[in-house]
């Protein structure tokens, strides 16, 4: 168990490809952190970074202490859960996890001792004679994390662990590897792109595009307080809507570009006249009953059950689709609604998309 | 079939049987020839089903040898050529299982050129380099010895490149799992990559075991020492006899007994045998 | 190319590859680079000294009536090798996948010819053959044929090419057989549906589907009948008569070995392995085609 430290990590492939542009991130002790983002944003190269799979160009790694920049991944007190879950598939499940332990010389009954614990608490017991071609998906997962956890590592690292079930099982999955990092408490670092997984799963989420971290927060911070549009779209289903608009005299609403206004709840004098992004989240604008807000024109209603989402367009604005979400049914046959916010409206720079 | 024709089924079969039995014919006639006393092929009736001398002509090929054919004995022929052909399947499978190894799993400077170097070999077969690479042997002095016979055959790249292409299938992560798991290059392939290629060395040893076995042109020229004959150019030797005519019933024993092995290794491997077969030519 | 992760290590690889790139070099490419240096030599008869002659080997080689005879004997040779043996196992791959049942049992014994050596296929119908023993020649004797490829360049040349065929068809046959088998039965089905008779279909569907095996056994058969039927050659005709059935490759080893004619036989060489190295960048060309399928 320790605390990993992320100082200015930079990576930079021979080619000249700038993947990772200066990450800094302290995780303590025990803490659950999620690297989430968009294919392509950096989040994995990251990830195997600290695995010591792939260089570091800049920056230092610290895991417990210790700056492992140069150290091989053997010797890094670390252990990854891949997405493939890289078993050996020679190898029967009781190898599977005992093989890492045999590569570093322990004594035969601390080994024995520590792949019966982890089937224990993994119930793989009766599979430790199979082989991985004879087990189903969710079992392999669990056999993936089980060869993690008899190293007892510093770290955990998954890189997008649950990507290959079916998505009851990842539901399952998700919450017992949440329960299972509970009880051992070790500091775990885990990839996804799935903003959900993240969200559930995380103490403290990192948001990455284009290889910078564009958040790190507690998932509520996220959600209540997101530091940029990318941020904002990106956590949260659905998506938060974003709207043109500019701020009005005294700051106490938004002129919408489609000429709707919507009021701040918290009034911005300092910004009176400023172009801006408003945002707002879908489960934050609602129907209105007196006739009062802007007009939504549908396009579309999706019935969940427990929601309802409507799809459409504002009165002026044929370009921007926006989406309500309402708690329980909607009269169907409706063309148009009344819709207005009700709190949390969030303002973003138009150039930068930062918050303001 | 998709429609129900009954004599087109019929009738297929009974090509295939015709095509089999075309195929099988020339080996019934050299086992019937093989079974009679030399008068009997003679003679001008030739037999079509097998005589009574099996035992003799058989013992007297593996035996003593056919000494008055120019022979010598058949089991130290079929011996020699199990050696040079177990020695070629084995070598190359071991230089070429490391050499992909190195190819695909390390960065090293000149990587490609030893790439190269190895891959172009796949375009020159012995035959057509065959007086100067004999002279390399003449002057290392392996004419007339078991490393002559094998060494030079063993280093074409077809091996290297099959495993090649298997290694880079391997899924990359299992070579991240086991560096994590603390195992070096040489841990992960003894550990890992070996009993993964198991199948593929199996297919390719089938190959290989022919490969070697058939070699004919090779053997002809490095060895003049008779006590390093293989069966197959030993059979030529016995039909090429000068001095009179062949003795055809012992001729057409050996060609059974020089058959025989890598039928076998076909027959009973051919699971293997068919995989190598198509994966050697990807 | 090469993995995402690769091991660090200085001297490692070098060690591993040293087998391989040791027997390589003195096997392969230095008797290669040999070869082309002796092309352009030319050598006295007692071999006391030699001359560079840059490629008068090669005019030389090109002008003798006897080296072209030897060529157009390796193209008929081919191209007859090639044409049987593949319709030939065509037609047992059509037919045996024709019939569900049994396919497998056909495939067992059709295949063993593959393991059975060159030369001893040679062997086998040379015996068949032979004027005096032979059953065939016997045969044919009955309906009024006098063979005897001792004598006759044609029956000579029509020994090797069958012998060289018989042993190649196994190998045709298992890819055909695969192909056939790789075709969608959907479509067959869609082509019956359409009313096609299974003749039509095997022209219309089929055998389109199929070429790109035949384009590749079509390559693989010609490489084998150049360079693997030496043994076939040597173990039966020698060449003869007359130089009918000498082949190229029989000619380097001939030139070389016995009439020791080694500039000749070293430009001999060259040009089978400039031949060598076109046929391979055709099938390369093919493989990258069959990438894209």
């Amino acid at each position: 168990m320790a605390e990993l430290h992320l100082n200015g990590v930079q990576k930079i492939y021979p080619n000249g490809f700038h993947a990772i542009h200066g990450i800094d991130l302290d995780v303590t002790d025990g803490e659950f952190i999620v690297l989430v983002g968009p294919s392509g944003c950096g989040k994995s190269t990251l990830l195997r970074m600290v695995a010591g799979l792939e260089t570091i160009s800049d920056g230092a790694v610290d895991i417990g202490g210790r700056v492992v920049n140069q150290l091989e991944p053997a010797d890094r007190d670390i252990a990854m859960v891949f997405q493939n879950y890289a078993l050996y598939p020679h190898m029967k499940v009781y190898d599977n996890m005992a093989y890492g332990l045999r590569n570093r010389g322990m004594a035969k009954d601390e080994i024995d001792r520590r792949v019966r614990e982890a089937a224990g608490i993994l119930e793989l017991e009766p599979l430790l004679d199979r082989r991985p071609n004879q087990l189903s998906g969710g079992q392999r997962q669990r056999v993936a994390m089980g060869r993690a956890i008899v190293r007892e590592p510093s770290v955990f690292l998954f890189d997008e662990p649950l990507s290959n079930l079916d998505a009851k099982l990842r539901v399952q999955m998700r919450v017992e590897i949440k329960r299972l990092q509970r009880r051992l408490g070790i500091t775990s670092l885990y990839v996804t792109h799935d903003q959900v997984e993240a969200m559930t799963m995380a103490d403290r989420l990192v948001v990455m595009n284009g290889g910078r971290a564009e958040q790190i927060g507690t998932p509520i911070e996220l959600y209540d307080n997101p530091a940029t549009t990318f941020v904002a779209t990106f956590i949260g289903s659905p998506s938060m809507n974003l709207l043109e608009g500019t701020v009005a005299e005294g700051g106490v609403s938004v002129a919408l570009d489609s000429g709707a206004s919507i009021d701040l709840p918290d009034p911005r004098p300092e910004l009176a006249g400023r172009p801006v992004t408003l945002g707002v989240r879908p489960e934050h604008l609602t129907p209105t009953a007196d006739g009062s807000g802007m007009t939504l024109r549908l396009d579309l209603v999706e019935q969940l059950g427990a929601d309802t989402l409507l799809h459409g367009h504002l009165d002026g604005d044929e370009r921007r689709l926006v989406t309500v979400r309402l708690n329980g049914h909607f009269a169907p046959g409706q063309e148009s609604v009344r819709v207005a916010a009700t709190s949390a409206v969030h303002l973003f720079d138009r150039e930068s998309g930062g918050r303001i | 079939m998709v429609e129900n024709r009954p004599y087109l089924t019929v009738i297929s079969h009974l090509i295939v049987i015709l095509g089999i039995v075309i195929t099988v014919m020339p080996i019934w006639i050299t086992f019937v020839a093989s079974t009679h006393p030399i008068e009997h092929i003679m003679d001008g009736t030739i037999p079509m089903w097998p005589g009574d001398r099996f035992f003799e002509n058989y013992a007297t090929v593996l035996g003593s040898g056919v000494a008055d054919a120019g022979g010598i004995p058949v089991g130290d022929m079929l011996l020699n050529s199990l050696i040079m052909a177990l020695s070629i399947a084995i070598g190359k499978i071991a230089i070429s299982l490391i050499a992909a190894f190195a190819i695909v799993y390390f960065d090293f400077p000149f990587r490609m050129t030893c790439f190269w170097m190895i891959f172009i070999t796949l375009m020159l077969p012995v035959e057509v380099r065959i007086l100067p690479t004999f002279a390399v042997v003449a002057n290392l002095g392996m004419l007339n010895t078991y490393v002559g016979l094998s060494l030079p055959l063993i280093a074409s790249a077809t091996a290297t490149f099959l495993f090649r292409q298997f290694f880079l299938t391997v899924p990359e992560e299992l070579a991240e799992a086991a560096r994590i798991d603390g195992a070096g290059p040489l841990k992960f392939f003894k550990d890992i990559l070996l009993p993964l290629s198991r199948t593929n060395i199996a297919a390719l040893f089938v190959i290989l075991f022919i490969y070697g076995w058939n070699q004919y042109l090779w053997p002809l020229l490095v060895t003049t020492d008779e006590s390093f004959y293989t069966v197959v150019m030993g059979i030529q030797r016995m039909t090429q006899a000068a001095e009179s005519l062949p003795l055809w019933h012992l001729v057409m024993a050996t060609t059974m007994l020089a058959m025989i092995p890598p039928v076998i290794v076909v027959v009973v491997m051919q699971k293997l045998f068919v995989k190598g077969l198509v994966e050697t030519e990807k | 190319m090469i993995k995402r992760v690769t091991f660090r290590n200085r001297w490692l690889p070098y060690l591993l590859l040293l087998p391989q790139l040791a027997v390589t070099v003195v096997f392969f490419l230095w008797p290669a680079a040999q070869a082309l240096y002796q092309s352009m030599l030319v050598e006295d008869a007692f071999g006391l000294s030699t001359e560079f002659v840059w490629f008068e080997n090669f005019e030389e080689l090109f002008a003798d009536p006897l080296y072209l005879e030897a060529f157009l004997n390796t193209v008929v040779f081919s191209f007859s090798v090639a044409f049987v043996s593949m319709s030939a196992a065509l037609l047992l791959a059509v037919m045996a996948d024709r019939t569900i049942k049994g396919t497998t049992a056909y495939k067992t014994l059709l295949i063993w010819p593959y393991a059975v050596a060159p030369a001893v296929a040679g062997v086998l119908w040379f015996f068949m053959f032979n004027p005096v023993v032979g059953i065939l020649a016997y045969v044919l004797r009955g309906v009024g044929y006098d063979w005897n490829h001792y004598l006759d360049g044609g029956d000579a040349m029509t020994l090797v090419v069958i012998a060289a065929s018989w042993k190649q068809i196994s190998y045709n046959f298992l890819f055909f057989l695969a192909g056939l088998q790789a075709i969608p039965r959907s479509l067959i089905e869609a082509a019956a549906i359409d009313g096609a008779s299974p003749f039509k279909r095997f022209w219309t569907i089929i055998f389109p589907l199929l070429s790109p095996t035949t384009f590749f056994l079509l390559v693989v058969n010609v490489v084998y009948a150049f360079f693997d039927t030496f043994g076939i050659i040597h173990a039966t005709t020698e060449g003869g008569p007359a130089g009918a059935t000498q082949i190229l490759v029989y000619k380097v080893f001939s030139d070389g070995f016995i009439g020791l004619d080694l500039g000749g036989s070293a430009a001999q060489s060259v040009v089978l392995m400039a031949i060598v190295i076109g046929l391979t960048v055709v099938q390369f060309r093919y493989i990258e085609r069959k990438v894209e399928y």
